[in-house]
Order: C-alpha cells, then sequence, then structure tokens
C-alpha cells in the first residue's frame, strides 16, 4: 500500500540539526511542515552529546569570535571553508542566547550566566593557551539541547512522522521533489512530496567496530544523497575520539580533559607533554589521538594492551559527580570503576563525519566543483559537509554546526518555499525502492546474516582505514569491502512480515554502511598526503600544493566512484604548520 | 565465557493468536549488556526477534523493557547480574506492536499533555536570562529524563487507570514547574491537580526504582503535591 502526503516544507531526521529547522519553519503559520524521523526524536544520537556547545560568549574570560574561527580554521588543519568558519563562530554567540531563551537550563557561572570550560583545541590570543568557551550543561548538553528543541517543537506543533525511516530522494532534472519513506510499524510506503527537503540524518560511525556511534548511526543520509546522484565531499576525513571506553567505544567527553583530567601511558607518563607541549591533554583531537594509538604502538599502553589511562583521581568527588555525573555512572554501570579512585581505561573511538553532502552556506545541496544547485535540496548537521570542520573537527563544533546550520537550513527553507512552485512527482516513485527491497528479500533461504558482514566490515575498516593508514592496508580494506559488496547480494532476511521488521530495514542499512566504507576507503587512498584525522605512513607530510582542495566522490548510474575537487576557501587565515 | 538461556515473550498480532515465551541459548561474557545478548539472538539466530535499540549506553531511552520481572533498559544491565536464566518481556500497561516492542504513542501524549515547553512571554534580555547556581540545582533531578517509559509503566496506579498522567509526565512538568525562568506553573499545577494528576500517586516508590537515570521521581512528584497544596512553586 502506497500513500502520498503533500508539504511544503520536509525534515529528514529529528536530532539537532532537523528540529532546529523545523522550529524556524513552524514559525511560518504559511507553511506546511512535517518532520520525518526513524527515531522518536528524543532517541537520535545528539542526546548523547556530552562536553559542551562552543561560543566565544566570554562570560569567565576575555574571548572573540575571530579567535574561535582561527581555532576552528587550525583544527581543520586549513581545509574547513573561512567564509563558513566565520559565519558558525560569528552566529555562535546569538544561537547559544536563543537556546537559552527557547528555555535550555545550562549550568551557571557563580553570577548566574552561562557557565563554560576549556576543550580541545580551543584558545586564546590564536593559540596562546586554553580559554573557557565550551557552554555546557553538565556533561549532558547534547541531551538538553534535543530535549528543548522537541519541547519547542511540540509548542509550535510540528508535524511529526516518528518511525518513518526514509529510503529513496526523488531527484529529477535538477529539482528534488521529496522523499520515499518506509513506515516502520505497518511496512507500507509513504511518497512524501514537497518544494523543499532537508537531510539532516546524522553520521555513520557503524563503519567501524569501536564507535561512539548508536546503532541507528547508519548513514542513510549520505548513502541515498550518492545513489540519487548527490556527490559527497571530503569522505576520507574520518574522527576517532581519543577517549573511549576500552572495548566498548562509549564516549568518555573531552571534558573530563577540560576539568584537567590527563592521560597517562604504561609508565604513569603523561606522554601528551611529549606531542604537544603547549596545550597537551587538550590539543586537538586528531593530534591526541595519533598520540594514543603511537603509545600503544610502541608498547606503552597499560599492560601492553590496547589501551591508555584517563586519570581524573585528582579532581575529587565534587567535581567528578556534579559537572560529569554521566560519565561516573558510564564508568560504574559498564567497567565496575569509580573514576574518583581509578582512572578510566580508554582508546580511540571511530567518533564523527567531517566529510558527507556537500552544501553552501544557505545549505542548499551542490552537485559540482562550480557550486551548482540541486533546487529544492537542502542538508545540515553531521550529514553535511559546509565544510566547517575540514580535516578534522574540534570538539564542541558539532552541536554550534547543528543549531547554526540547522537554523540557516529553516531562514533558507521558509524564503524559498514562499515563491516555489510545487514541482512533479517522478513516474512511479517508490519503484527503485521496491526494486532494492525487493532484491533483499529475494534469498528465501541458506543465505548470510547481515551481522556477519557488517562485523567483518568494520573490523576491517577499524584495521586499515583509521587513525593510522597504509596503502596496503587501505588496499586490502577496499577489495574487502567490495566482496561483502557482492555478498551482500545474498543476504538472508530471516523476518518475512510487514509489521515491524527491524530484521530486514538491518540489512538495508548495512547497504548503506557498505557504499560510505567503500566511498571513504577510495577517497583515502585517492589523498596522497597526511591532513587532520587522514594520517598515512607513506605520506606521511601534508601537502598545500598539491592537496589544498576538497574531494568530491561522485557515482553515477552505479557506475565505478569518480572523484574531483572544490577549491577550499581561505580568508583571513593563511595555512602554516600546526603545532599544539 | 558461560551459556544462558533468554525466556522471551514473542507476540506478533500479524500472525499469532497470544503470546508466547520462546527459549535461546546464547554464550555470552560476564560484561555483555542484555541488549548484546539480544541482538546476538536476533542476528545469529532468530531474525524476527523485535525491539527498540540505538544508543546502547542508556541515553536515548530506546529499550525499556521487562528484565527478570523489573523495568530496565537492556543496554544497562549487565549479563553478569542477571543470572543464567534470564526473562525478558514487553512494559506493561501498552499494546504490544511486535514481540518488546510497545506502542508509545499513549505515553506521548500524557508527556504533551503538561505543557512540556518552556513558557515565559516577557521580552528576553538581549543575551541570557540570568539564574544562580542554586536555583538553577533546584530542578536539575528532573532535567534528566530520556522519556525511556520505565517509570509510568512500573507504577500500579498506572496499570489500574491508564488515564492517569503517569509519573514520566509530572517529572516532565516538575523540570518547568520549578525552573525560575518560566512564567507558566500555575496553569500546569492545574493540570496536574486534576483528578488524572498527580493525587492518582500512592507514594509506591516504584517509579524511582525504575528509573535509569536515577531521578528521585517520587520526591519529585511530592514536591509538585505540595507546591498544589500551596498554591506555589516558589515558596
Ligand atoms: C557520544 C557522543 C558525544 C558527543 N559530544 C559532543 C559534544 O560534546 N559537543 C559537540 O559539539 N558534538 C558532540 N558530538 C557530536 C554531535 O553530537 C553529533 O555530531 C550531532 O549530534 C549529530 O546531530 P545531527 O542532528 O546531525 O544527527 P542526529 O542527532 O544523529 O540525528 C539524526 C536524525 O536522523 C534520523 N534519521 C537517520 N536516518 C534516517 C532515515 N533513513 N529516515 C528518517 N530519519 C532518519 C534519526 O532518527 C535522527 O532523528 C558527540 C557525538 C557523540 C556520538
Ligand atoms: S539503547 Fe539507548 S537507552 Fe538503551
Amino acid at each position: 500500500m502506497i500513500h502520498t502526503h503533500h508539504y511544503d516544507a520536509l525534515v529528514v531526521g529529528a536530532g539537532g540539526a532537523g528540529m532546529m529547522a523545523a522550529i524556524y519553519l513552524s514559525r511560518n503559520p504559511d507553511l506546511k511542515t512535517a518532520c520525518i524521523s526513524k527515531l522518536y526524536p528524543t532517541r537520535s544520537h545528539t542526546g548523547a552529546a556530552q562536553g559542551g556547545i562552543g561560543a566565544a560568549l566570554a562570560n569567565l574570560e576575555e574571548d572573540h569570535p575571530e579567535w574561535h574561527a582561527f581555532d576552528t580554521v587550525k583544527g581543520s588543519d586549513y581545509l574547513g571553508d573561512q567564509d563558513a568558519i566565520e559565519t558558525m563562530c560569528t552566529e555562535a554567540v546569538d544561537v547559544i542566547v536563543e537556546l537559552e531563551h527557547m528555555g535550555l537550563p545550562f549550568s551557571r557561572t557563580p553570577d548566574g550566566k552561562i557557565a563554560q570550560r576549556p576543550f580541545g583545541g580551543h584558545t586564546h590570543h590564536f593559540g596562546e593557551g586554553p580559554v573557557r568557551r565550551s557552554c555546557y550543561a553538565a556533561d549532558r548538553t547534547g541531551h538538553m539541547i534535543l530535549q528543548t528543541l522537541y519541547q519547542n517543537c511540540i509548542k509550535n506543533g510540528v508535524d511529526f512522522y516518528d518511525e518513518f525511516q526514509v529510503v529513496d530522494v526523488m531527484v529529477e532534472g535538477g529539482v528534488c521533489r521529496g522523499v520515499v519513506a518506509w513506515h516502520v510499524h505497518t511496512g507500507d510506503l509513504h511518497v512524501f512530496h514537497a518544494k523543499a527537503t532537508l537531510f539532516a540524518t546524522g553520521g555513520f560511525g557503524r563503519v567501524w567496530s569501536i564507535t561512539s556511534n548508536a546503532h541507528a548511526n547508519t548513514g542513510d543520509g549520505p548513502a541515498i544523497a550518492l545513489r540519487a546522484g548527490i556527490p559527497l565531499e571530503d569522505m576520507e576525513f574520518y574522527q576517532f575520539h581519543p577517549t573511549g571506553i576500552y572495548r566498548l567505544g562509549i564516549l568518555i567527553t573531552e571534558g573530563v580533559r577540560g576539568e584537567g583530567g590527563i592521560l597517562r601511558n604504561d609508565h604513569g607518563e603523561r606522554f601528551m607533554e611529549r606531542y604537544a607541549p603547549t596545550m597537551k591533554d587538550l590539543a586537538s583531537r586528531d593530534v591526541v589521538a595519533r598520540a594514543i594509538s603511537q603509545e600503544i604502538k610502541e608498547g606503552r599502553g597499560i599492560n601492553g594492551k590496547k589501551y591508555v589511562y584517563l586519570d581524573a583521581t585528582h579532581l575529587g568527588a565534587d567535581v567528578i559527580e556534579n559537572k560529569l555525573p554521566d560519565i561516573a555512572d558510564f564508568c560504574r554501570t559498564y567497567l565496575g570503576i569509580d573514576p574518583v579512585k581509578e582512572p578510566m581505561p580508554i582508546q580511540p573511538t571511530a567518533h564523527y563525519a567531517m566529510g558527507g553532502i556537500p552544501t553552501d552556506i544557505d545549505t542548499q545541496v551542490i552537485l559540482d566543483a562550480h557550486g551548482t544547485v540541486l533546487t529544492g535540496m537542502y542538508a545540515a548537521g553531521e550529514v553535511a559537509c559546509v565544510s566547517v570542520h575540514g580535516a578534522n573537527r574540534l570538539g564542541t563544533n558539532s552541536l554550534l554546526d547543528l543549531v547554526v546550520f540547522g537554523r540557516r537550513a529553516g531562514l533558507a527553507m521558509e524564503r524559498f518555499c514562499r515563491t516555489a512552485e510545487m514541482p512533479g512527482i517522478p513516474a512511479d516513485p517508490t519503484a527503485r525502492t521496491e526494486a532494492r527491497f525487493g532484491a533483499l528479500l529475494a534469498t528465501e533461504s541458506g543465505g548470510e546474516p547481515a551481522a556477519r558482514l557488517r562485523e567483518e566490515m568494520q573490523d576491517v575498516m577499524q584495521d586499515n582505514v583509521g587513525i593510522f593508514r597504509t596503502a596496503a592496508g587501505m588496499q586490502h580494506a577496499l577489495d574487502k569491502v567490495r566482496e561483502l559488496k557482492a555478498r551482500f547480494a545474498k543476504v538472508q532476511v530471516m523476518d518475512r512480515g510487514k509489521r515491524f521488521n527491524t530484521d530486514l530495514l538491518e540489512a538495508w542499512e548495512l547497504g548503506n554502511l557498505l557504499d560510505l566504507a567503500e566511498v571513504t576507503t577510495v577517497c583515502a587512498l585517492n589523498r596522497t598526503e597526511s591532513r587532520g584525522a587522514h594520517m598515512r605512513d607513506d605520506f606521511d607530510k601534508r601537502n598545500d600544493v598539491e592537496w589544498l582542495k576538497h574531494s568530491l566522490a561522485h557515482v553515477e548510474d552505479g557506475g565505478p566512484i569518480r572523484i574531483d575537487y572544490k577549491p577550499v576557501s581561505i580568508t583571513r587565515f593563511q595555512p602554516k604548520e600546526r603545532v599544539y | 565465557m558461560s551459556m544462558v538461556t533468554l525466556r522471551i515473550q514473542r507476540f506478533n498480532p500479524e500472525a499469532d493468536a497470544a503470546p508466547v515465551y520462546r527459549e535461546y541459548t546464547v554464550e555470552v561474557d560476564p560484561t555483555d549488556r542484555v541488549l548484546d545478548t539480544l541482538n546476538a539472538v536476533k542476528w545469529y539466530q532468530d531474525g524476527t526477534l523485535t525491539y527498540r535499540r540505538s544508543c546502547a549506553h542508556g541515553v536515548c531511552g530506546s529499550d525499556a523493557m521487562r528484565i527478570n520481572g523489573v523495568n530496565r533498559l537492556a543496554c544497562k544491565v549487565l549479563m553478569r547480574d542477571v543470572g543464567a536464566q534470564v526473562t525478558v518481556e514487553p512494559l506493561m500497561g501498552f499494546r504490544v506492536i511486535k514481540d518488546l516492542v510497545v506502542d508509545m504513542e499513549p505515553f506521548f501524549a500524557q508527556f504533551r499533555s503538561v505543557l512540556p515547553f518552556f513558557i515565559n512571554d516577557a521580552r528576553p534580555p538581549e543575551r541570557e536570562r540570568l539564574q544562580s547556581v542554586e536555583d538553577r540545582e533546584r530542578f536539575d533531578d528532573t532535567t534528566k529524563c530520556i522519556l525511556c517509559a520505565a517509570c509510568t509503566t512500573s507504577c500500579p496506579s498506572f496499570w489500574a487507570n491508564e488515564d492517569f498522567v503517569g509519573p514520566a509526565a509530572i517529572v516532565n512538568a516538575h523540570r518547568f514547574i520549578f525552573d525560575t525562568r518560566d512564567a507558566a506553573a500555575a496553569e500546569r499545577l492545574e493540570i496536574l491537580n486534576d483528578r488524572e494528576g498527580v493525587w492518582r500517586c500512592r507514594t509506591i516508590f516504584n517509579c524511582t526504582e525504575a528509573c535509569p537515570r536515577e531521578i528521585k521521581i517520587t520526591k519529585a512528584i511530592g514536591e509538585v503535591k505540595k507546591a498544589i497544596l500551596y498554591g506555589t512553586a516558589r515558596a
């Protein structure tokens, strides 16, 4: 059964980026807006964000948006687009105040202002030392943002379609015409026809085996986009967060180091002093994650194992219980240790996609190096690449990206919808979806479980397309991913019913992960330099002469991946060597 | 590694006349989460087993269910704490859609009924509104709610009367009633003074025990009751 809905604007994804856009759209009562999400909005992974959201409020010490912009550019290893970064850091102050006005319960300074703490890579006077810039609500900042935005959506009467999984986007003749969604409860297909469509579907950390990302973070958005002929930008840059809980990957916020926590190796040494003399444990994430991996590689992991310690025992029970209560809870629940008394065993964990769907500063999706716009389609949040994070994102800048560019998306879509005509619906809009799902169900028995294919993919990506990369390793991963894609043709879906068939949907999601693993690896092999999160042993230096450019990966009609390039916007800050 | 038996209540209204229990034997690590064990069943033994999950570390609220008879998040309970025979059932009080998935719509309707959003129509200052550390602390506990429904579905008053607004909605009302920046406490108190409001609470404490975020729910409900009696939250 196929249902059809008509809207002015669609928001796909109800995390921070999607709901911020939905709030802005809902302020125009003449527009019909729907927010479609495969999870209940409050289950979105924005709720897992802990440490904080960056803005130069200067509530505790001198700070300026220009300093924030410089840190972001430097953190990006000069690959971030400086016009977009300046916009983000300037609008940051105002958007944080707006969140407070919406009711967000930030932690407070003694004089009642929004509290702020230091975070990796955030400095005063263009790199002189750490600055308190991260606005926080204990260690559940993302939770408070997600709740506050959801509450405001309810207040504004946003039309939610919860547990509807978008499975295709309708693009024809250079115009986006809406999406096709699978209603999880019934298994029915719904065509959502609209003038403007926003993708805000979040990240894809589930490509790797050790990750801070939710099971739901399967990169549906970028995979759907790629299949619809939209390129993906800078996919070789994937961030590993330095401190995930050993073996589980659950995140321990950088806020722990912001509050004074220290990394130590097997000798008890504070090794970051050797790698980053000024910023030490608060250097940017790529630098710290590499240092940890280096220590482990050289045998200085704890007891020779693949982890080091994050030591917060000197901070005292007060700081831990009041400023980091969730972290304490995670350690007690999953490790059976008390961070007040014992150090935490940590290893880097796959965390954040710097790359994604290319957009301009108003979140409009662009199709090529010339900035050709795909009419009616927008992207914001982790799924998008504006690019404010370049080759490496600073902590607190993703939540900021969500609300700044979520807001810009809402505003831009509202302007567009006021004058745009409703485009036509393509003939047979669900044909491609039905074919794809039909293929997933083609194997009646004797096929391979999706989980096995997924685990093999995650292991090979973790070992070869992680923090340290070699040409041979990446080639091996690419061969393996292609083998898995071939085997995926015979995936076994056991649940043959319509109702709440998560077996089928997980198999469909695996198809997305495999596509993204392949693109990531192809782009990583292609970029013969080291920059930010992309570090390879055979080209171990940044090469601005040849590689100060964004890559765009295209797939045309199921053909091979083709890569071309887009220039980086450089306004104020000329590329320099990065030292922390 | 050791072997455990999971006894899971299965029900697909599309195909089954009534719920049945099915048993699965799984090899587990003592530090595996119950969610990992459910995944092991779904991924390698029986793909039709259905439940919700996302974050896998107790922050998204997807996977509240009854584990050995008590409401827990499957991702926040370790196998070493549940024994070798584990019974897993859906939350009580909501219609089962399939297996461990229940219909959450009535729960969110309860939530929406208490004006769970910030209300203050006065023109805000240029910068943030100021709030003292103490005033912020006043409602800190109830900001932790992840809307998992473990509390509401553990409440005998809710089982007896599904029109009762339930502890989760009261927690979310409390979060605003005691926020000094908010201006609609009186309206919320009036809503909760209704027949189906706070007075249905018999102080049984099941909700507090069930809360995976360790919110002191019964205490919060008590504070709301008191505010209704005194006619103000600002006493
Ligand atoms: C553990 C953790 C801690 C973090 N801490 C911080 C921090 O302190 N500061 C910071 O700045 N950043 C932090 N980050 C990063 C940041 O939280 C994320 O990048 C950000 O929240 C992503 O938000 P989003 O709105 O883009 O996507 P999400 O919040 O992931 O939301 C995605 C939405 O899309 C929906 N969706 C996905 N696929 C589909 C589909 N096919 N159909 C329909 N809907 C779909 C989902 O249901 C969901 O509603 C952290 C990340 C993690 C994992
Ligand atoms: S899966 Fe998110 S709370 Fe358990």
